[in-house]
């Protein structure tokens, strides 16, 4: 077998393979933080408590109501994303005058809250979720064995991910938003709805991680504390990417699922440390992140 | 003005000076002695978030570090507790440098980053090298005696040796805010670039305020660790590093009794939630919600505002 | 959810008017029960509430029997933080009045309440904690040790699987003190039967969601069995990755409840290898005892470590009921003494005994997870591989390194 510094190449490859799936799931997660946070300047912490109540949302769908994986990959992202829009509307619109500090903590105990209810309900040790029909299987590549539903993964995150990134950047829906969060006042001015555009980005912004959430379940356990474990990570997705760069966060998911992928073969005790490590670095290096715009 | 205490604060004071010499009678003295401990932890905290602004999201790293150096030293080496206490305040000072001089060169949120992602490497090396025993802990404290004279066996004894080093690390923290190095610090909150234009070295003086906070942390988790016997990695999680937030804005940012007030509640609270599982978390999370919506000031800050005095 | 607070407030009251030498003639003293496990966090579908429930099945059973005193649950959440179980240990020892502390699982929490249990010469009665020091290293006069343990996880699983054929091991294992002592253990057992660990991947914990890299790990390594050191929804999540990946080994999970099983589902858990002191399918008794609690808990039928806390509760009540309640009120030890003097008989475990060191010894079943064609009814999900009598399930008493054992 060939082999580079006396580790063997297909075995590199294959953990370099599956860490750019789990970057593709990160840059998914992370995107929705990145859109709240670049449009709207809110560190959104509940965001993996609601990625978390996607995939429950699509658990019950489908053991109450007997609605599936494909209809739930569309109808969830709008149910948790319309209930992202009430917290917006509710709570969070109340505290834009404020500091950061002050969203931050709010959306800290929106999260303890959700987690906590959802623990109390549906216990700990989570729920199966199936993978759908059309999605099961494997494909043998030599070096590994690559499941379908994860290629499906890989491609809708990148589908959805470039998507995102065009609407907002290359639309001019997004164009009205990007300068509604420069200057609110002029385009209120110009007759647009500043605050109906807000929430409606937060509820998208929610909408990616409920979308995440479903996507989710059937790979991992659906379980409450998902969110918990995942959103310190997506976090430092984020800021390494530069708080509000689409494009960063989603280069900086996939680079970063590289990075820890290998780690986890090489050392994988520090698979979990390692981008904190990262972190560090890029922000002493530069402040504002790998994409950010200098504040 | 009384050692730079306002009259309604030093009726506070003196109120809290009661409650902690009576409180034995009535409480259970382990209770109240965790009271304390997370009660310092939060005026350390305060100091850097209240008096300067600066959100240290990763405190528990000083915390957890300064209990597990306590524990050390008292169970390998059989020092004595205040040489102990000492060692956990040396700890969190050593750490704070280190850190504190990367991360105040960052600003704002990209500060509060830092800091987490500082405290998790800490977290790793907590959970990677062998004398903190993993997720055990280190067990089996000895209470060792101050001066290795006075037995601390006895809860009570304890209990006014935890007293002591809380109110030493109360007053140093209220010292510290009101002399003119204090001044300077809230200076830097209000607006940094005019005290850099005044010629003050802004960062030397951030540095020096986090050394300190970080300091009187690592004093408190060495208390802790004394008073439990036991010093673990659930001080030094990110989940540690939340609540200590929680407890200061609850109590009131930037007052002097707020993170004690805060530490009571949010403790006594834990306390009776106990036997309701998940419902703390839930009640934890309401608490954040309503502070961050209804009462922005901290218990202490509204209660200060309704009667137009500083607490 | 049984307890008010009301009545935790009320029961605190009632204990503090019964202070020593000024009993009351209408006030019988009270018997206080302590269960103390993960209510909010990741293990609380393995204990929690069910423990609860357990425990005061045993009880209600009991309770007309109480020779003089009665008898009252209260229960609490320990976080799965050491320092929060020893904290309330302390107080509900010291200031509630508590008599007996059960379940405690987390191993790092167990130790901690021992400690405290030791100093205060009050009874401990561990089902839910894994880790063998608690008989061994780390053993107190005044404590039981009920369910399980890693020691006997390890030889029941390791060694029998070896034996069956899978001599080629790979571990997944939690990098923290227990998923490294259960890894060691089974390593143990695995050598000696003759087979082999061609490696191991030890991963954070916690906070590892994605298990992929170490499942190819483990493929590409050449071993024929996986074993999982590890706990609650990360061994859910190997298992379900293991079998999205097409993995090829058989997987010996060497830490999983029922209750875990329940959430795989048998399409995903089918063919798993795991061992347990009690399936609620054992025989007569043990589906009685099911029948009885199932309609307090019908979501989270009891795993061993629920039964555990029934049979623990009810050894330990008949124990105070013998030695009197004056003496169970002032000592731990004189209650555990007594404890290990009568030989145990429960609908969980049957007859069994309780060693020197505090070991419970009973049998311990190598279970396989049914196929899905297999399982007739809910719950329905084992069937035995392999049962290791009591004599040789445990620990040898000479090995563990309990002080007060004498050689």
């Amino acid at each position: 077998m060939l082999s580079i510094l006396g580790y063997n190449v297909g075995p590199m490859l294959a953990q370099g393979v599956l860490g750019l799936i789990n970057g593709a799931f990160y840059a998914l997660l992370s995107l929705g933080l990145a859109v709240i946070f670049g449009l709207l300047n809110i560190i959104n912490f509940a965001h993996g408590a609601l990625y978390m109540i996607g995939a429950f949302v699509a658990w019950v769908l489908l053991n109450y109501l007997g609605i599936g994986y494909w209809p739930s990959l569309i109808l969830v992202p709008i149910l948790v994303g319309c209930f992202g829009m009430l917290i917006e509307r509710v709570l969070i619109s109340k505290l834009y005058k404020l500091d950061h500090l002050y969203g931050l903590l709010l959306t800290f105990g929106l999260a303890l809250i959700m987690e906590g209810l959802m623990r109390n309900y549906f216990g700990s040790s989570g729920m199966p979720f199936a993978v759908p029909e059309s999605l099961r299987g494997a494909t043998r590549l030599g070096f590994m064995i690559m499941p379908t539903y994860r290629v499906w993964v890989v491609a809708a995150s990148f589908v959805v991910c470039i998507g995102t990134w065009l609407v907002i950047e290359k639309t001019s829906i997004g164009a009205t938003l990007r300068a509604a969060t420069e200057n609110p006042a002029l385009v209120q001015a110009f007759g647009v709805n500043v605050p109906r555009l807000v929430t409606m980005t937060y509820g998208g912004g929610v909408a990616l991680a409920a979308f995440a959430g479903v996507m989710a379940a059937p790979m991992y356990s659906v379980n409450p504390s998902m969110g918990s474990n995942v959103i310190i990570v997506v976090f430092a997705v984020v800021v390494i990417g530069g708080m509000g760069s689409i494009l960063g966060s989603i280069l900086t998911g996939f680079g970063l699922g590289l990075v820890e992928g290998f780690t986890k073969y090489l050392y994988p005790q520090g698979s979990g440390v390692v981008i904190f490590v990262l972190m560090v670095i890029v922000l002493l290096l530069r402040p504002a992140g790998l994409f950010g715009k200098a504040a | 003005m009384l050692m730079g205490f306002s009259r309604a604060q030093a009726a506070a004071l003196l109120v809290m000076l009661v409650i902690i010499a009576v409180a034995p009678m009535v409480a259970y003295p382990v209770f109240l002695m965790k009271v304390l401990c997370f009660a310092l932890f939060a005026c350390a905290f305060n100091l850097l978030i209240g008096y300067v602004g600066l959100l240290s999201f990763g405190h528990a790293a000083y915390f957890g570090m300064g209990a597990y150096a306590s524990a050390y030293v008292a169970k390998a080496w059989g020092l004595s507790a205040e040489l102990s206490i000492l060692a956990g305040g040396l700890t969190g000072a050593a750490l704070g440098l280190i850190f504190g001089l990367i991360a105040i060169r960052r600003q704002g949120i990209y500060f509060s980053m830092i800091t987490l992602a500082l405290a998790q490497m800490a977290y790793f090396f907590c959970t990677q090298v062998a004398f903190t025993g993993g997720e055990d802990g280190i067990q089996q404290v000895p209470r060792a005696a101050v001066f290795g004279l006075i037995s601390m066996q006895n809860d009570m004894a304890i209990y006014w040796l935890v007293a002591v080093v809380f109110l030493a690390g109360f007053f140093l923290v209220h010292r510290i805010v009101h002399s003119p190095f204090g001044q300077v610090l809230k200076a830097i909150r209000e607006n940094e670039p005019r005290a850099i234009s005044l010629g003050y070295r802004v960062d030397d003086y951030k540095l020096i305020a986090f050394v300190l906070s970080t300091a009187i942390a690592g004093v408190a988790g060495g208390t802790k660790s004394l008073v439990f016997g036991i010093a673990t990695l659930s001080d030094v999680t990110w989940q540690a590093s939340g609540e200590v937030v929680l407890t200061t804005l609850l109590g009131g940012l930037g007052t002097i009794f707020g993170p004690v007030v805060g530490a009571v509640i949010v403790n006594t609270l834990e306390f009776y939630l106990s036997p309701f599982g998940s419902w703390v978390t839930v009640t934890q999370g309401v608490i954040f919600v309503a502070c961050v919506m209804l009462f922005r000031r901290g218990v202490v800050g509204e209660i200060g505002a309704k009667l137009k005095v500083a607490l | 959810m049984e307890i008010s607070r009301r009545t935790l407030l009320g029961t605190a009251a009632a204990v503090s008017t019964l202070p020593v030498g000024r009993a009351r003639a209408q006030a019988k003293p009270v018997l206080k029960i302590g269960v103390l496990n993960d209510a909010s966090g990741p293990y609380r579908d393995t204990g929690g509430e069910t423990s609860l429930i357990c425990a005061k099945q045993a009880v209600e059973e009991f309770a007309s029997q109480a020779n003089g005193y009665t008898i009252e649950v209260i229960y609490g959440d320990h976080q799965n933080k050491p320092d929060v179980g020893a904290g309330l240990a302390r107080q509900w020892y010291d200031r509630d009045g508590v008599d007996m502390i059960l379940d405690v699982p987390t191993s790092s929490v167990a130790l901690a309440v021992a400690t405290v249990a030791k100093e205060k010469d009050k009874t401990f009665v561990d089902s839910g904690g894994a880790t063998a020091d608690l008989t061994g290293k780390q053993c107190a006069p005044s404590i039981v040790h009920w369910t399980y343990d890693t020691y006997m996880l390890a030889k029941s699983t390791g060694a029998a699987t070896v034996k069956a054929g899978g001599k080629d091991w790979f571990f997944i294992t939690a990098d923290y003190a227990f998923g490294q002592q259960l890894q060691r253990d089974t390593t143990s057992f695995i050598t000696a039967a003759g087979g082999r660990v061609m490696g191991a991947a030890p991963y954070p914990f916690p906070g590892t969601t994605d298990f992929s890299s170490f499942l190819l790990q483990a493929q590409s390594s050449g071993a024929k069995v996986l074993g999982l050191c590890n706990a609650g929804g990360d061994t859910v999540n190997c298992i379900k990755q293991a079998k999205e990946f097409g993995l090829t080994l058989d997987i010996a999970a060497m830490l999983m409840f029922i209750t875990d099983v329940n959430a795989l589902g048998l399409q995903v858990a089918q063919g798993l290898r795991l061992t347990e002191s009690f399936y609620w399918d054992l025989n007569d008794c043990t589906r009685a005892f099911t029948n009885r609690v199932k309609p307090k808990t019908p979501n989270n039928w009891p795993n061993m470590s629920h039964a555990g806390c029934y049979a623990g509760t009810l050894h330990f009540l008949k124990a105070v009921n013998q030695i009197g309640i004056a003496k169970a009120k002032a000592s731990g030890t004189a209650i555990v003494d007594a404890m290990k003097a009568m030989p145990t008989d429960d609908d969980c475990f049957g007859h069994g005994s309780i060693r020197v060191d505090g070991r419970t010894l009973f049998p311990s079943y190598l279970f396989e997870v049914k196929k899905p064609s297999e399982s007739k009814g809910k719950w329905d999900y084992y069937k035995t591989v392999q049962t290791t009598p009591a004599d040789q399930a445990w620990r040898p008493l000479a090995e563990g390194g309990c002080y007060f054992v004498k050689s």
